[in-house]
Protein backbone atom coordinates (compact mmCIF):
# COMPACT_ATOMS: atom_id res chain seq x y z
CA UNK A 1 0.00 0.00 0.00
CA UNK A 2 0.97 3.61 -0.52
CA UNK A 3 1.81 5.78 2.49
CA UNK A 4 1.78 9.57 2.35
CA UNK A 5 3.80 11.44 4.98
CA UNK A 6 3.53 15.18 5.60
CA UNK A 7 6.59 17.03 6.89
CA UNK A 8 7.07 20.63 7.97
CA UNK A 9 10.13 22.86 7.97
CA UNK A 10 10.32 24.59 11.36
CA UNK A 11 12.83 26.39 13.54
CA UNK A 12 15.14 23.82 15.17
CA UNK A 13 13.82 22.66 18.53
CA UNK A 14 16.99 23.72 20.35
CA UNK A 15 16.77 27.34 19.22
CA UNK A 16 15.40 29.82 21.73
CA UNK A 17 13.41 32.12 19.49
CA UNK A 18 13.20 35.89 19.89
CA UNK A 19 10.21 38.06 19.21
CA UNK A 20 10.78 40.82 16.61
CA UNK A 21 10.94 44.37 17.97
CA UNK A 22 7.92 45.44 15.89
CA UNK A 23 5.84 42.55 17.33
CA UNK A 24 5.04 41.22 13.87
CA UNK A 25 6.34 37.74 14.63
CA UNK A 26 9.42 35.87 15.76
CA UNK A 27 12.79 36.49 14.17
CA UNK A 28 13.62 33.58 11.86
CA UNK A 29 16.40 35.27 9.88
CA UNK A 30 19.62 33.24 10.08
CA UNK A 31 18.08 30.75 12.51
CA UNK A 32 18.70 27.02 12.08
CA UNK A 33 15.72 25.26 10.50
CA UNK A 34 14.98 21.52 10.67
CA UNK A 35 12.29 18.96 10.08
CA UNK A 36 9.65 19.20 12.82
CA UNK A 37 10.50 16.42 15.37
CA UNK A 38 7.05 14.84 15.16
CA UNK A 39 7.35 14.70 11.36
CA UNK A 40 10.66 12.80 11.74
CA UNK A 41 8.75 10.24 13.77
CA UNK A 42 6.11 10.07 11.02
CA UNK A 43 8.75 9.43 8.34
CA UNK A 44 10.39 6.76 10.51
CA UNK A 45 7.08 4.95 11.02
CA UNK A 46 6.42 4.91 7.27
CA UNK A 47 9.91 3.55 6.60
CA UNK A 48 9.39 0.82 9.20
CA UNK A 49 6.07 -0.11 7.57
CA UNK A 50 7.94 -0.45 4.29
CA UNK A 51 10.66 -2.56 5.90
CA UNK A 52 7.93 -4.85 7.29
CA UNK A 53 6.52 -5.24 3.78
CA UNK A 54 3.29 -3.45 4.66
CA UNK A 55 4.00 -0.28 2.69
CA UNK A 56 5.11 -0.45 -0.94
CA UNK A 57 5.70 3.22 -1.63
CA UNK A 58 6.33 6.23 0.59
CA UNK A 59 5.47 9.66 -0.77
CA UNK A 60 6.57 12.60 1.36
CA UNK A 61 4.91 15.98 1.00
CA UNK A 62 5.69 19.41 2.38
CA UNK A 63 3.87 22.70 2.03
CA UNK A 64 5.93 25.83 2.35
CA UNK A 65 8.74 27.89 0.83
CA UNK A 66 11.16 26.46 -1.74
CA UNK A 67 13.70 25.96 1.05
CA UNK A 68 11.45 23.19 2.41
CA UNK A 69 13.05 21.05 -0.32
CA UNK A 70 15.88 20.51 2.20
CA UNK A 71 13.50 18.78 4.59
CA UNK A 72 12.03 16.72 1.74
CA UNK A 73 15.56 15.61 0.74
CA UNK A 74 16.12 14.62 4.39
CA UNK A 75 12.98 12.49 4.29
CA UNK A 76 14.13 10.92 1.00
CA UNK A 77 17.49 10.12 2.61
CA UNK A 78 15.64 8.44 5.48
CA UNK A 79 13.82 6.12 3.08
CA UNK A 80 10.94 7.92 1.34
CA UNK A 81 10.64 7.10 -2.37
CA UNK A 82 9.58 10.42 -3.83
CA UNK A 83 8.64 13.90 -2.74
CA UNK A 84 6.07 16.58 -3.47
CA UNK A 85 6.50 20.23 -2.54
CA UNK A 86 3.47 22.46 -2.63
CA UNK A 87 5.24 25.77 -2.84
CA UNK A 88 3.73 28.72 -1.02
CA UNK A 89 5.63 31.69 0.34
CA UNK A 90 2.90 32.86 2.72
CA UNK A 91 2.27 31.62 6.22
CA UNK A 92 -0.59 29.16 5.90
CA UNK A 93 -3.07 28.16 8.58
CA UNK A 94 -3.69 24.53 9.49
CA UNK A 95 -6.95 24.53 7.56
CA UNK A 96 -5.24 25.79 4.40
CA UNK A 97 -2.54 23.13 4.79
CA UNK A 98 -5.19 20.46 5.37
CA UNK A 99 -7.01 21.53 2.18
CA UNK A 100 -3.78 21.34 0.18
CA UNK A 101 -3.01 17.93 1.66
CA UNK A 102 -6.53 16.80 0.78
CA UNK A 103 -5.84 17.73 -2.85
CA UNK A 104 -2.61 15.69 -2.71
CA UNK A 105 -4.50 12.78 -1.11
CA UNK A 106 -7.07 12.90 -3.93
CA UNK A 107 -4.25 12.80 -6.48
CA UNK A 108 -2.12 10.11 -4.82
CA UNK A 109 -4.84 7.94 -3.20
CA UNK A 110 -2.68 6.66 -0.32
CA UNK A 111 -4.02 4.01 2.10
CA UNK A 112 -2.43 5.70 5.06
CA UNK A 113 -1.45 9.30 5.74
CA UNK A 114 0.96 9.93 8.61
CA UNK A 115 1.55 13.37 10.11
CA UNK A 116 3.14 14.66 13.31
CA UNK A 117 0.76 15.47 16.15
CA UNK A 118 1.82 19.11 16.20
CA UNK A 119 4.41 21.47 14.77
CA UNK A 120 6.68 22.99 17.39
CA UNK A 121 6.39 26.48 15.91
CA UNK A 122 2.63 27.11 15.79
CA UNK A 123 1.82 24.43 18.42
CA UNK A 124 -1.61 24.09 16.79
CA UNK A 125 -2.22 20.33 16.79
CA UNK A 126 -4.90 20.64 14.09
CA UNK A 127 -3.76 19.61 10.60
CA UNK A 128 -4.15 15.81 10.88
CA UNK A 129 -7.61 16.07 12.38
CA UNK A 130 -8.67 18.61 9.74
CA UNK A 131 -7.35 16.46 6.91
CA UNK A 132 -9.28 13.50 8.34
CA UNK A 133 -12.46 15.59 8.39
CA UNK A 134 -11.99 16.87 4.83
CA UNK A 135 -11.22 13.43 3.42
CA UNK A 136 -13.87 11.70 5.55
CA UNK A 137 -11.32 9.21 6.90
CA UNK A 138 -10.92 7.90 10.42
CA UNK A 139 -8.22 9.47 12.57
CA UNK A 140 -5.74 7.94 14.99
CA UNK A 141 -4.18 10.93 16.74
CA UNK A 142 -1.26 10.98 19.22
CA UNK A 143 -0.26 7.46 18.15
CA UNK A 144 2.25 5.49 20.21
CA UNK A 145 1.71 2.21 18.31
CA UNK A 146 0.45 1.42 14.81
CA UNK A 147 -0.48 -2.04 13.54
CA UNK A 148 -1.89 -2.59 10.07
CA UNK A 149 -3.87 -5.79 9.52
CA UNK A 150 -5.84 -6.27 6.34
CA UNK A 151 -8.21 -3.37 5.74
CA UNK A 152 -7.81 -1.97 9.25
CA UNK A 153 -5.21 -0.26 11.33
CA UNK A 154 -5.09 -0.53 15.12
CA UNK A 155 -3.74 2.64 16.69
CA UNK A 156 -2.75 2.94 20.34
CA UNK A 157 -3.11 6.57 21.37
CA UNK A 158 -1.65 8.55 24.23
CA UNK A 159 -4.56 10.09 26.14
CA UNK A 160 -4.66 12.16 29.33
CA UNK A 161 -5.17 9.24 31.70
CA UNK A 162 -3.09 6.58 29.92
CA UNK A 163 -3.46 4.81 26.59
CA UNK A 164 -6.41 3.99 24.32
CA UNK A 165 -6.57 1.68 21.33
CA UNK A 166 -8.90 2.30 18.40
CA UNK A 167 -9.37 0.39 15.16
CA UNK A 168 -9.72 2.42 11.97
CA UNK A 169 -10.84 1.41 8.49
CA UNK A 170 -8.26 2.13 5.81
CA UNK A 171 -7.63 4.61 4.33
CA UNK A 172 -6.96 6.47 7.56
CA UNK A 173 -5.03 9.40 9.02
CA UNK A 174 -2.49 8.93 11.81
CA UNK A 175 -0.68 11.61 13.82
CA UNK A 176 2.44 10.63 15.71
CA UNK A 177 3.30 11.13 19.36
CA UNK A 178 6.81 11.15 20.79
CA UNK A 179 6.78 7.53 21.92
CA UNK A 180 5.85 5.98 18.57
CA UNK A 181 9.47 5.32 17.62
CA UNK A 182 13.03 6.58 17.69
CA UNK A 183 13.84 8.18 14.31
CA UNK A 184 17.03 6.99 12.55
CA UNK A 185 19.76 9.20 11.17
CA UNK A 186 20.38 9.54 7.47
CA UNK A 187 23.64 7.94 6.33
CA UNK A 188 25.96 9.77 3.94
CA UNK A 189 25.41 7.31 1.03
CA UNK A 190 21.65 7.67 1.50
CA UNK A 191 21.94 11.47 1.53
CA UNK A 192 23.78 11.25 -1.81
CA UNK A 193 21.20 8.84 -3.25
CA UNK A 194 18.36 11.09 -2.06
CA UNK A 195 19.59 13.83 -4.39
CA UNK A 196 18.56 11.67 -7.35
CA UNK A 197 15.09 10.76 -6.09
CA UNK A 198 12.16 12.54 -7.79
CA UNK A 199 10.84 15.78 -6.27
CA UNK A 200 7.76 17.33 -7.84
CA UNK A 201 6.90 20.99 -7.23
CA UNK A 202 3.25 22.08 -7.27
CA UNK A 203 1.40 25.27 -6.39
CA UNK A 204 -1.87 25.83 -4.49
CA UNK A 205 -3.31 27.27 -7.72
CA UNK A 206 -2.41 24.16 -9.68
CA UNK A 207 -4.19 22.09 -7.03
CA UNK A 208 -7.18 24.43 -7.22
CA UNK A 209 -7.12 25.20 -3.49
CA UNK A 210 -7.88 28.57 -1.92
CA UNK A 211 -5.69 29.28 1.10
CA UNK A 212 -7.83 32.14 2.44
CA UNK A 213 -8.01 32.24 6.21
CA UNK A 214 -10.46 33.28 8.93
CA UNK A 215 -7.62 33.86 11.41
CA UNK A 216 -5.40 36.92 11.56
CA UNK A 217 -2.41 37.35 13.87
CA UNK A 218 -2.55 40.91 15.18
CA UNK A 219 0.71 40.83 17.12
CA UNK A 220 3.31 38.56 18.68
CA UNK A 221 4.85 39.47 22.03
CA UNK A 222 7.43 38.03 24.37
CA UNK A 223 5.87 36.31 27.38
CA UNK A 224 5.99 38.10 30.73
CA UNK A 225 9.39 37.49 32.29
CA UNK A 226 9.54 35.89 35.72
CA UNK A 227 11.24 38.01 38.36
CA UNK A 228 14.60 36.67 39.43
CA UNK A 229 14.56 34.12 42.20
CA UNK A 230 17.01 33.43 44.98
CA UNK A 231 19.23 30.49 45.87
CA UNK A 232 18.69 29.06 49.32
CA UNK A 233 21.50 27.40 51.26
CA UNK A 234 19.68 24.58 52.98
CA UNK A 235 16.49 22.54 52.97
CA UNK A 236 15.51 24.17 56.28
CA UNK A 237 15.80 27.62 54.70
CA UNK A 238 13.76 26.44 51.70
CA UNK A 239 10.95 25.16 53.93
CA UNK A 240 11.00 28.38 55.95
CA UNK A 241 10.70 30.50 52.75
CA UNK A 242 7.90 28.35 51.35
CA UNK A 243 5.96 28.58 54.61
CA UNK A 244 6.48 32.21 55.59
CA UNK A 245 7.44 34.10 52.46
CA UNK A 246 5.66 32.35 49.58
CA UNK A 247 2.99 30.84 51.87
CA UNK A 248 2.40 27.91 49.53
CA UNK A 249 2.73 25.05 52.03
CA UNK B 1 -24.21 35.55 21.05
CA UNK B 2 -24.58 32.01 22.26
CA UNK B 3 -21.61 29.84 23.10
CA UNK B 4 -21.48 26.06 22.97
CA UNK B 5 -19.09 24.42 25.44
CA UNK B 6 -18.23 20.75 24.93
CA UNK B 7 -18.24 18.94 28.27
CA UNK B 8 -15.16 16.88 29.10
CA UNK B 9 -16.17 13.67 30.85
CA UNK B 10 -15.83 9.89 31.04
CA UNK B 11 -19.62 9.19 31.04
CA UNK B 12 -19.55 9.16 34.86
CA UNK B 13 -17.81 12.30 36.10
CA UNK B 14 -17.62 15.80 34.66
CA UNK B 15 -13.92 16.72 34.34
CA UNK B 16 -12.80 19.91 36.15
CA UNK B 17 -11.34 21.33 32.90
CA UNK B 18 -14.96 21.93 31.82
CA UNK B 19 -15.25 24.58 34.55
CA UNK B 20 -12.21 26.45 33.20
CA UNK B 21 -13.69 26.27 29.71
CA UNK B 22 -16.99 27.71 30.94
CA UNK B 23 -14.94 30.49 32.61
CA UNK B 24 -13.43 31.35 29.21
CA UNK B 25 -16.93 31.33 27.70
CA UNK B 26 -18.13 33.70 30.44
CA UNK B 27 -15.32 36.12 29.56
CA UNK B 28 -16.47 36.13 25.91
CA UNK B 29 -20.00 36.92 27.13
CA UNK B 30 -23.41 35.64 26.01
CA UNK B 31 -25.58 32.63 26.79
CA UNK B 32 -23.61 29.48 27.56
CA UNK B 33 -24.88 26.05 26.53
CA UNK B 34 -23.03 22.85 27.43
CA UNK B 35 -23.08 19.74 25.23
CA UNK B 36 -22.72 16.37 26.93
CA UNK B 37 -22.13 13.74 24.25
CA UNK B 38 -21.73 10.23 25.60
CA UNK B 39 -23.55 7.11 26.64
CA UNK B 40 -25.37 6.79 29.96
CA UNK B 41 -23.95 10.14 30.99
CA UNK B 42 -26.97 11.31 33.01
CA UNK B 43 -24.88 12.15 36.07
CA UNK B 44 -22.57 14.26 33.92
CA UNK B 45 -25.53 16.20 32.50
CA UNK B 46 -26.85 16.82 36.03
CA UNK B 47 -23.44 18.10 37.12
CA UNK B 48 -23.22 20.31 34.02
CA UNK B 49 -26.65 21.81 34.77
CA UNK B 50 -25.39 22.95 38.18
CA UNK B 51 -22.38 24.87 36.80
CA UNK B 52 -22.70 28.58 37.57
CA UNK B 53 -23.57 30.59 34.46
CA UNK B 54 -24.76 27.75 32.24
CA UNK B 55 -28.13 28.44 30.59
CA UNK B 56 -28.83 25.10 28.93
CA UNK B 57 -27.41 21.58 28.80
CA UNK B 58 -27.77 19.51 25.64
CA UNK B 59 -27.46 15.76 26.07
CA UNK B 60 -26.68 13.49 23.14
CA UNK B 61 -26.91 9.98 24.53
CA UNK B 62 -25.93 7.33 22.03
CA UNK B 63 -23.69 4.26 21.88
CA UNK B 64 -21.79 5.96 19.02
CA UNK B 65 -20.57 8.66 21.42
CA UNK B 66 -19.57 6.32 24.27
CA UNK B 67 -15.82 6.64 23.72
CA UNK B 68 -15.71 10.13 22.24
CA UNK B 69 -14.66 8.83 18.84
CA UNK B 70 -14.08 11.99 16.77
CA UNK B 71 -15.50 10.45 13.58
CA UNK B 72 -18.89 10.30 15.36
CA UNK B 73 -18.75 13.20 17.81
CA UNK B 74 -17.37 15.84 15.41
CA UNK B 75 -20.34 15.68 12.98
CA UNK B 76 -22.67 16.03 15.98
CA UNK B 77 -20.81 19.09 17.27
CA UNK B 78 -20.57 20.61 13.79
CA UNK B 79 -24.31 20.10 13.21
CA UNK B 80 -25.34 21.58 16.57
CA UNK B 81 -22.57 24.18 16.64
CA UNK B 82 -23.37 25.74 13.26
CA UNK B 83 -25.95 27.97 14.95
CA UNK B 84 -23.62 29.22 17.69
CA UNK B 85 -21.19 32.15 17.73
CA UNK B 86 -18.45 30.14 19.46
CA UNK B 87 -17.65 26.47 20.09
CA UNK B 88 -15.29 25.89 22.99
CA UNK B 89 -13.62 22.77 24.35
CA UNK B 90 -10.88 22.21 26.88
CA UNK B 91 -7.43 21.59 25.37
CA UNK B 92 -7.38 18.03 26.72
CA UNK B 93 -6.52 15.01 24.59
CA UNK B 94 -10.25 14.71 23.78
CA UNK B 95 -10.71 18.37 22.95
CA UNK B 96 -7.61 18.43 20.75
CA UNK B 97 -8.76 15.27 19.01
CA UNK B 98 -12.30 16.36 18.22
CA UNK B 99 -12.39 20.13 17.76
CA UNK B 100 -10.12 20.56 14.69
CA UNK B 101 -12.31 17.99 12.95
CA UNK B 102 -15.32 20.15 13.81
CA UNK B 103 -13.59 23.31 12.55
CA UNK B 104 -12.71 21.70 9.21
CA UNK B 105 -16.30 20.48 8.80
CA UNK B 106 -17.49 24.05 9.39
CA UNK B 107 -14.74 25.32 7.04
CA UNK B 108 -13.21 27.70 9.61
CA UNK B 109 -9.76 28.01 11.13
CA UNK B 110 -9.44 26.96 14.75
CA UNK B 111 -7.65 28.83 17.53
CA UNK B 112 -5.81 26.37 19.79
CA UNK B 113 -5.06 26.64 23.51
CA UNK B 114 -6.13 30.21 24.22
CA UNK B 115 -4.84 31.65 27.51
CA UNK B 116 -6.86 34.85 27.52
CA UNK B 117 -9.91 36.48 25.96
CA UNK B 118 -9.26 40.01 24.65
CA UNK B 119 -12.69 40.43 23.08
CA UNK B 120 -15.38 38.24 21.53
CA UNK B 121 -13.22 37.70 18.43
CA UNK B 122 -9.65 38.23 19.72
CA UNK B 123 -7.65 35.83 21.85
CA UNK B 124 -4.11 35.26 23.10
CA UNK B 125 -2.28 31.97 22.72
CA UNK B 126 1.28 30.78 23.22
CA UNK B 127 3.40 29.68 20.25
CA UNK B 128 6.98 28.34 19.95
CA UNK B 129 6.74 26.34 23.19
CA UNK B 130 5.48 29.38 25.08
CA UNK B 131 8.40 31.59 24.02
CA UNK B 132 6.02 33.97 22.26
CA UNK B 133 2.41 34.98 22.80
CA UNK B 134 0.31 35.61 19.70
CA UNK B 135 -2.82 37.76 19.65
CA UNK B 136 -5.17 36.21 17.10
CA UNK B 137 -8.38 37.60 15.65
CA UNK B 138 -11.02 35.36 14.10
CA UNK B 139 -13.45 36.52 11.43
CA UNK B 140 -15.15 33.12 11.28
CA UNK B 141 -18.94 33.00 11.60
CA UNK B 142 -18.48 30.26 14.19
CA UNK B 143 -15.31 30.63 16.26
CA UNK B 144 -13.87 27.24 17.14
CA UNK B 145 -11.51 27.40 20.10
CA UNK B 146 -9.72 25.11 22.54
CA UNK B 147 -9.03 26.53 25.99
CA UNK B 148 -5.91 25.99 28.06
CA UNK B 149 -7.34 25.26 31.51
CA UNK B 150 -4.48 26.89 33.41
CA UNK B 151 -5.24 30.22 31.71
CA UNK B 152 -8.66 30.56 33.37
CA UNK B 153 -9.83 30.23 36.98
CA UNK B 154 -12.67 27.70 37.10
CA UNK B 155 -16.25 28.88 37.61
CA UNK B 156 -18.23 27.47 40.54
CA UNK B 157 -19.40 23.89 40.05
CA UNK B 158 -22.59 24.63 42.01
CA UNK B 159 -25.19 27.37 41.91
CA UNK B 160 -26.61 27.04 38.40
CA UNK B 161 -29.90 25.43 37.44
CA UNK B 162 -29.82 24.99 33.69
CA UNK B 163 -32.50 23.17 31.75
CA UNK B 164 -31.47 19.79 30.39
CA UNK B 165 -32.56 19.00 26.83
CA UNK B 166 -32.08 15.75 24.93
CA UNK B 167 -30.61 15.87 21.42
CA UNK B 168 -31.75 13.16 19.07
CA UNK B 169 -29.03 13.47 16.43
CA UNK B 170 -27.11 10.23 16.02
CA UNK B 171 -24.01 10.08 13.88
CA UNK B 172 -22.18 6.82 13.40
CA UNK B 173 -19.62 7.22 10.64
CA UNK B 174 -18.60 3.56 10.85
CA UNK B 175 -14.97 4.50 10.23
CA UNK B 176 -13.61 3.66 13.66
CA UNK B 177 -14.22 1.54 16.71
CA UNK B 178 -13.00 1.51 20.29
CA UNK B 179 -10.81 -1.49 21.13
CA UNK B 180 -9.70 -0.88 24.69
CA UNK B 181 -7.90 1.39 27.07
CA UNK B 182 -5.34 1.19 29.80
CA UNK B 183 -5.67 3.92 32.37
CA UNK B 184 -3.00 4.67 34.93
CA UNK B 185 -4.29 4.26 38.47
CA UNK B 186 -3.37 6.88 41.01
CA UNK B 187 -4.75 8.05 44.36
CA UNK B 188 -2.89 11.33 44.11
CA UNK B 189 -4.54 14.51 42.79
CA UNK B 190 -4.82 14.88 39.03
CA UNK B 191 -1.70 16.50 37.59
CA UNK B 192 -3.38 19.33 35.69
CA UNK B 193 -5.61 20.33 38.63
CA UNK B 194 -3.22 19.85 41.58
CA UNK B 195 -2.28 22.82 43.79
CA UNK B 196 1.21 21.40 44.27
CA UNK B 197 3.21 19.38 41.74
CA UNK B 198 6.46 17.54 42.46
CA UNK B 199 8.31 16.53 39.27
CA UNK B 200 11.35 14.37 38.65
CA UNK B 201 13.75 14.26 35.75
CA UNK B 202 16.71 12.30 34.49
CA UNK B 203 18.50 13.08 37.77
CA UNK B 204 16.21 10.58 39.54
CA UNK B 205 18.37 7.87 37.88
CA UNK B 206 15.70 5.15 37.92
CA UNK B 207 12.01 4.49 38.43
CA UNK B 208 12.49 3.10 41.91
CA UNK B 209 13.95 6.40 43.12
CA UNK B 210 10.65 8.12 42.33
CA UNK B 211 9.49 6.70 45.70
CA UNK B 212 11.25 9.67 47.30
CA UNK B 213 9.06 12.03 45.26
CA UNK B 214 5.90 10.02 46.01
CA UNK B 215 6.62 10.24 49.74
CA UNK B 216 7.14 14.01 49.51
CA UNK B 217 4.05 14.40 47.31
CA UNK B 218 1.86 12.45 49.73
CA UNK B 219 2.98 14.66 52.61
CA UNK B 220 2.14 17.80 50.58
CA UNK B 221 -1.04 16.43 48.98
CA UNK B 222 0.71 16.95 45.65
CA UNK B 223 0.58 15.34 42.21
CA UNK B 224 3.73 13.83 40.72
CA UNK B 225 4.96 14.80 37.27
CA UNK B 226 8.04 14.09 35.18
CA UNK B 227 10.23 15.48 32.44
CA UNK B 228 10.44 13.85 29.02
CA UNK B 229 13.84 12.43 29.93
CA UNK B 230 12.32 10.54 32.87
CA UNK B 231 9.48 9.23 30.69
CA UNK B 232 11.72 8.21 27.79
CA UNK B 233 14.04 6.42 30.19
CA UNK B 234 11.03 4.40 31.36
CA UNK B 235 11.11 5.67 34.96
CA UNK B 236 7.41 6.62 34.84
CA UNK B 237 4.47 6.39 32.38
CA UNK B 238 3.85 8.92 29.56
CA UNK B 239 0.80 10.49 31.10
CA UNK B 240 3.01 11.99 33.84
CA UNK B 241 4.98 14.10 31.35
CA UNK B 242 4.88 17.87 31.88
CA UNK B 243 5.89 20.05 28.93
CA UNK B 244 5.12 21.32 25.42
CA UNK B 245 4.05 17.86 24.30
CA UNK B 246 2.82 16.58 27.64
CA UNK B 247 0.59 18.25 30.19
CA UNK B 248 0.49 21.98 30.89
CA UNK B 249 0.30 22.74 34.62
CA UNK B 250 0.19 25.97 36.61
CA UNK B 251 0.02 24.98 40.28
CA UNK B 252 0.63 27.18 43.31
CA UNK B 253 3.91 25.36 43.87
CA UNK B 254 6.00 23.40 41.38
CA UNK B 255 9.01 21.51 42.73
CA UNK B 256 11.42 20.41 39.97
CA UNK B 257 13.81 17.72 41.16
CA UNK B 258 16.72 16.62 39.00
CA UNK B 259 15.28 18.48 35.98
CA UNK B 260 17.66 20.62 33.92
CA UNK B 261 14.90 22.85 32.53
CA UNK B 262 14.87 22.41 28.74
CA UNK B 263 12.69 24.83 26.70
CA UNK B 264 10.17 22.05 26.09
CA UNK B 265 9.78 21.31 29.81
CA UNK B 266 9.50 24.97 30.81
CA UNK B 267 6.64 25.32 28.28
CA UNK B 268 4.56 23.08 30.54
CA UNK B 269 5.19 24.65 33.95
CA UNK B 270 6.55 28.18 33.81
CA UNK B 271 3.19 29.72 34.69
CA UNK B 272 3.32 28.07 38.11
CA UNK B 273 3.01 30.63 40.94
CA UNK B 274 6.12 29.51 42.82
CA UNK B 275 8.83 27.34 41.29
CA UNK B 276 11.38 25.48 43.38
CA UNK B 277 14.37 23.78 41.76
CA UNK B 278 16.53 21.16 43.43
CA UNK B 279 19.52 20.31 41.27
CA UNK B 280 23.16 19.60 41.89
CA UNK B 281 24.23 21.48 38.74
CA UNK B 282 24.16 25.17 39.63
CA UNK B 283 24.36 26.07 35.93
CA UNK B 284 21.11 24.21 35.11
CA UNK B 285 18.70 26.47 33.16
CA UNK B 286 15.90 25.59 35.59
CA UNK B 287 17.46 28.01 38.10
CA UNK B 288 16.69 30.89 35.71
CA UNK B 289 12.95 30.44 36.25
CA UNK B 290 13.01 29.14 39.84
CA UNK B 291 11.86 31.43 42.65
CA UNK B 292 13.81 29.31 45.11
CA UNK B 293 16.76 27.27 44.00
CA UNK B 294 18.67 24.73 46.06
CA UNK B 295 21.96 23.40 44.75
CA UNK B 296 22.13 20.01 46.41
CA UNK B 297 22.11 16.26 45.86
CA UNK B 298 18.44 15.38 45.50
CA UNK B 299 18.90 12.07 47.32
CA UNK B 300 19.79 14.01 50.47
CA UNK B 301 17.60 17.07 49.95
CA UNK B 302 14.30 15.35 49.07
CA UNK B 303 14.11 13.04 52.14
CA UNK B 304 15.10 15.97 54.36
CA UNK B 305 12.44 18.15 52.74
CA UNK B 306 9.87 15.41 53.33
CA UNK B 307 10.77 15.35 57.03
CA UNK B 308 10.58 19.12 57.44
CA UNK B 309 7.27 19.91 55.70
Amino acid sequence: MKVLVAVKRVVDYNVKVRVKADNSGVDLANVKMSMNPFCEIAVEEAVRLKEKGVATEIVVVSIGPSTAQEQLRTALALGADRAILVESAEDLTSLAVAKLLKAVVDKEQPSLVILGKQAIDSDNNQTGQMLAALSGYGQGTFASKVEVSGDNVAVTREIDGGAQTVSLKLPAIITTDLRLNEPRYASLPNIMKAKKKPLEVLTPDALGVSTASTNKTLKVEAPAARSAGIKVKSVAELVEKLKNEAKVI
Amino acid sequence: MTILVIAEHDNKVLAPATLNTVAAAAKIGGDIHVLVAGQGAGAVAEAAAKIAGVAKVLVADNAAYAHQLPENVAPLVAELGAGYSHILAAATSNGKNILPRVAAQLDVDQISEIISVESADTFKRPIYAGNAIATVQSTAAVKVITVRATGFDPVAAEGGSAAVEAVAAAHDAGKSSFVGEELAKSDRPELTAAKIVVSGGRGMQNGDNFKHLYALADKLGAAVGASRAAVDAGFVPNDMQVGQTGKIVAPQLYIAVGISGAIQHLAGMKDSKVIVAINKDEEAPIFQVADYGLVADLFEAVPELEKLV
